[in-house]
């Protein structure tokens, strides 16, 4: 094997932070396998390539699994003439398991999957949150597939289709949690598994699942569809904790960092240092269960706020998820269908309205929110809005039929 | 390619129940605090009184078999043997018995492991695909990654942050990478230079004219064969004609820059979530180690870090400093380009008299 210069690359060998370029010159130097040392080779030599002309040789194509239309991102070198065993170097994108938890065991077992087939080269996780498998022939990308099909992996989206899903670590460590983020995330992304894997959408669809409203996983300016964990009762405050927290941090810390920080001022310190809050007014911020963690908890009332339209910036600028539920309780079974009904409600309008490579978020620009609304059977509710609308230009005909809806979902509610 | 008839299995998303620490699978809902030990490690305490540690460390992302086997050696000798990986791609050991926590830092530090990344930290900065494996980049990603972390690892194993920095690199104005309190993201400065020879072959021409955010392409005759042509007055060189018509060649050696941008939050803690603000741009795009990029970061966290609050994020902060005293304390210019002209733009706009002085 003659091994290609890398000059500029081997700067990236320097310095403390772990480097990728030594990772790769591992697989060319040291590994068993005459292909992975080749395959590492003619990387290192397309990627200095690419440094020293500051361009990317990489194209698109289509390759695919047996059975299904994406979940591969296909790569073939432009420069292959000169870089031959990596001039297929396609990526598989695997659903990793709600919550990204491994076993050491079953790493080893991918990794010993991968080593069969691939570069040996893997990310947990691509932005999207898929195990990025990166580097093989369209060839081995079906014998990978099949290989690791076989023990409980399947395919992530690509392309114009619902995509894997995230979700926060949550309930399973963080005492934030006010919802079963991976039962939400399984039960949204697999209800769609036909959806992930034939891509025919208008464009691409994104679940995200967090916990709280610390929002873990940016599922207001990512997905599509954000689920977000969040109570309707009263924070719960640990008297004693408090107590503990002024005496160790003391009383003015507490007043800077805490009760002048809360944003809706609702948070006081009397005299003898209880704390109270104005729940009514509290708009779960976390600010103050940030800081003491210790002392205050979320309250015991859960459920979800639903947004949507969260994406980035193509084509009409990025724009965040607007709210569609602001709360909806998780408990029960019914609960839990009426979440996926909705999701495809949302699907559904969405596959039949959006236009050609348009997210949700920017066919809600395009028809109005009241137009989605109506279309996937949601009432409005002002807490969907910031403020209510400033320009008069408006027809408002029906307005009399509009107020008296409003009061007979009031008088329904109780 | 030869017939082939294994049907998928469509398993979707798998249950992480089956890889999740019994502890954690024990006390799921049920926990009642963290504290935070020191950089890197993180104490949670649930109600039964059992405890779960976490050392989480940073790693180079793109791993080869050989880191992975050795960081599941570290799991399996050192750690229970469970693991976890963060959004922005660091490892996390879970143990029990928090007498684990010392020897399991030492033999991922040993290693090159570099532990941190917890609370207010500058986190492991999250980064897209660059020339490495997208079709469309205008930089590298783990490279650039890489160069500044190397300058930014004590930030990252120490906590010494107003509060914590996210901080994101986009290798073209797609901008997988998403919101940071900094973003590192490409910036072309030049419309595309079109490969008329190609275009036919390869582009769905009514697409490409589709996909542009100005309309200004628009399909033409050249040299007697179907084409496009931009209106160069009208492009914003914005690169979104390349994914579905690569012959629209947007990336430049010299003319695609590098843009910084600051303030993005995606938290709903304390204020509601932000998008990043522009402001430097016309950085180069200087590989292998892209210093100037890296010198503006390091100047607006130094900035931040003597400026800010305890608990302010970088958009807190400038919220209560304002933006030209941002632009005065880290020194970077504020031109035209920072006064937005795009959708909805009046809003960002200042009508009032509200101003410091
Ligand atoms: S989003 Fe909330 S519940 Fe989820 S990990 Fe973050 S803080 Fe915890
Ligand atoms: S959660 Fe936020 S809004 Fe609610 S009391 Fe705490 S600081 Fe105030
Ligand atoms: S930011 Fe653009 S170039 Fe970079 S990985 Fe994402 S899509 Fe590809
Ligand atoms: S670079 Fe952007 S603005 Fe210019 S022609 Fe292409 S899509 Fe249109």
């Amino acid at each position: 094997m003659n091994k290609h210069e890398t000059p500029m690359l081997d700067q990236l060998e320097s310095g403390e932070w772990p480097s990728f370029i030594s990772g790769f010159k591992r697989l060319r130097d040291e590994h068993p396998e005459k292909r992975i040392n080749e395959v590492a080779n003619s990387l290192l030599g397309q990627l200095e390539h690419s440094y020293e002309t500051r361009k990317g040789y990489w194209k698109g194509g289509t390759v695919s699994v047996f059975g299904y239309g994406g979940g591969i991102i296909p790569r073939f070198s432009e420069v292959g003439h000169a870089f031959p065993e990596s001039k297929e170097f396609h990526t598989l994108r695997v659903q990793p398991p709600a919550g990204n938890f491994y076993t050491t065991s079953m790493l080893r077992q991918l990794a010993d999957s991968w080593e069969k087939y691939g570069s040996g080269l893997q990310t947990f996780h691509g932005q999207t949150g898929n195990i990025m498998f990166i580097g093989t022939t369209t060839e081995n990308t079906q014998h990978f597939f099949d290989e690791i099909n076989e023990y409980g992996w399947d395919l992530g989206g690509a392309g114009p289709c619902v995509r894997t899903a995230m979700s926060c670590i949550g309930a399973a460590r963080c005492e934030m949690s006010c919802a079963h983020e991976h039962k939400i995330h399984r039960l949204l992304v697999n209800n769609f598994t036909d959806d992930v894997h034939r891509p025919a959408l208008p464009y691409k669809f994104k679940f995200k699942v967090s916990g709280c409203p610390n929002d873990c996983q940016n599922a207001i300016e990512r997905a599509d569809m954000a689920v977000i964990g969040t109570w309707r009762d009263d924070i719960q405050i640990d008297e004693a904790e408090v107590a503990a927290f002024i005496a160790k941090k003391g009383r003015q810390y507490v007043i800077d960092n805490v009760i002048t920080r809360c944003p809706t001022s609702c948070m006081t310190l009397s005299d003898d240092d209880k704390l109270s809050v104005d729940n009514r007014n509290c708009v779960r911020c976390m600010h103050c269960l940030n800081v003491m963690p210790k002392a205050l908890h979320p309250g015991k009332d859960h459920g979800v706020t639903i947004l949507i339209g969260g994406k980035r910036t193509l084509k009409i600028g990025d724009l965040m998820g607007t709210v569609v539920v602001p709360f909806k309780k998780l408990e029960t079974d019914e609960d839990y269908e009426s979440l996926v009904e909705l999701a495809e409600e949302t699907i559904d309008f969405f596959a039949e309205n959006a236009l050609e490579h348009e997210r949700t978020g920017e066919m809600i620009e395009r028809i109005g929110l009241v137009n989605f609304l109506e279309g996937i059977g949601i009432d409005v509710d002002p807490n969907m809005v910031a403020e209510p609308r400033q320009c008069s230009y408006v027809r408002m005909d029906t307005w009399d039929e509009e107020a008296a809806k409003w009061f007979e979902r009031k008088a329904e509610a109780g | 390619m030869a017939m082939h008839s294994r049907q998928p299995i469509e398993s979707g998303c798998p249950d992480g129940f089956q890889y999740m620490h019994p502890t954690m699978v024990k006390n799921y809902g049920q926990w009642k605090y963290h504290e935070h030990p020191q950089p890197g490690v993180l104490k949670h305490v649930a109600y039964s009184g059992e405890e779960i540690w976490t050392v989480r460390a940073g790693t180079q992302r793109i791993l080869d078999v050989f880191t992975l086997r050795k960081l599941c050696d570290i799991g399996d000798k050192f750690a229970d043997g469970y693991v976890h990986f963060t959004i922005r791609s660091n490892i996390e050991y879970m143990v029990a018995d928090g007498s684990k926590v010392a020897p399991l830092i030492k033999e991922l530090t040993d290693n090159g492991f570099i532990v941190g990344g917890t609370k207010n930290s500058v986190a492991m900065i999250s980064h897209t695909q660059g020339w490495l494996h997208c079709d469309i980049p205008g930089t590298d990603a783990s490279g650039v990654v890489k160069s500044m972390m190397d300058e930014l690892i004590d930030e990252f194993r120490t906590n010494t942050m107003p509060n914590r920095v996210h901080i994101t690199t986009s290798c073209c104005q797609i901008n997988c990478g998403g919101q940071g309190d900094i973003a590192i993201n490409v910036q072309h400065t030049k419309p595309p230079k079109i490969n008329h020879d190609l275009v036919a072959n390869v582009c769905e021409r009514p697409s490409v004219v589709a996909r542009c955010p100005v309309a200004a392409i628009r399909p033409a005759m050249v040299n007697g064969k179907p084409s496009l042509e931009v209106d160069e007055k009208k492009c914003i060189c914005c690169g979104a004609c390349f994914p579905p018509c690569p012959p629209m060649q947007i990336n430049d050696a010299e003319n695609s820059k590098l843009a910084i941008w600051v303030g993005g939050n995606h938290s709903n803690a304390r204020s509601k979530p932000t998008f990043q603000r522009l402001v430097a741009s016309g950085v180069p795009n200087n590989p292998p180690r892209w210093p100037e990029a890296t010198a503006i970061v390091k100047k607006i966290l130094k900035v931040y870090k003597e400026d800010a609050k305890d608990w302010e994020r970088i958009n807190d902060w400038i919220e209560r400093i304002g933006w030209p005293r941002f632009f005065e304390l880290t020194n970077l210019p504020f031109t035209k380009f920072h006064i937005d002209n795009w959708r909805g733009a009046r809003r960002s706009l200042n009508s009032s008299t509200h101003i410091r002085f």
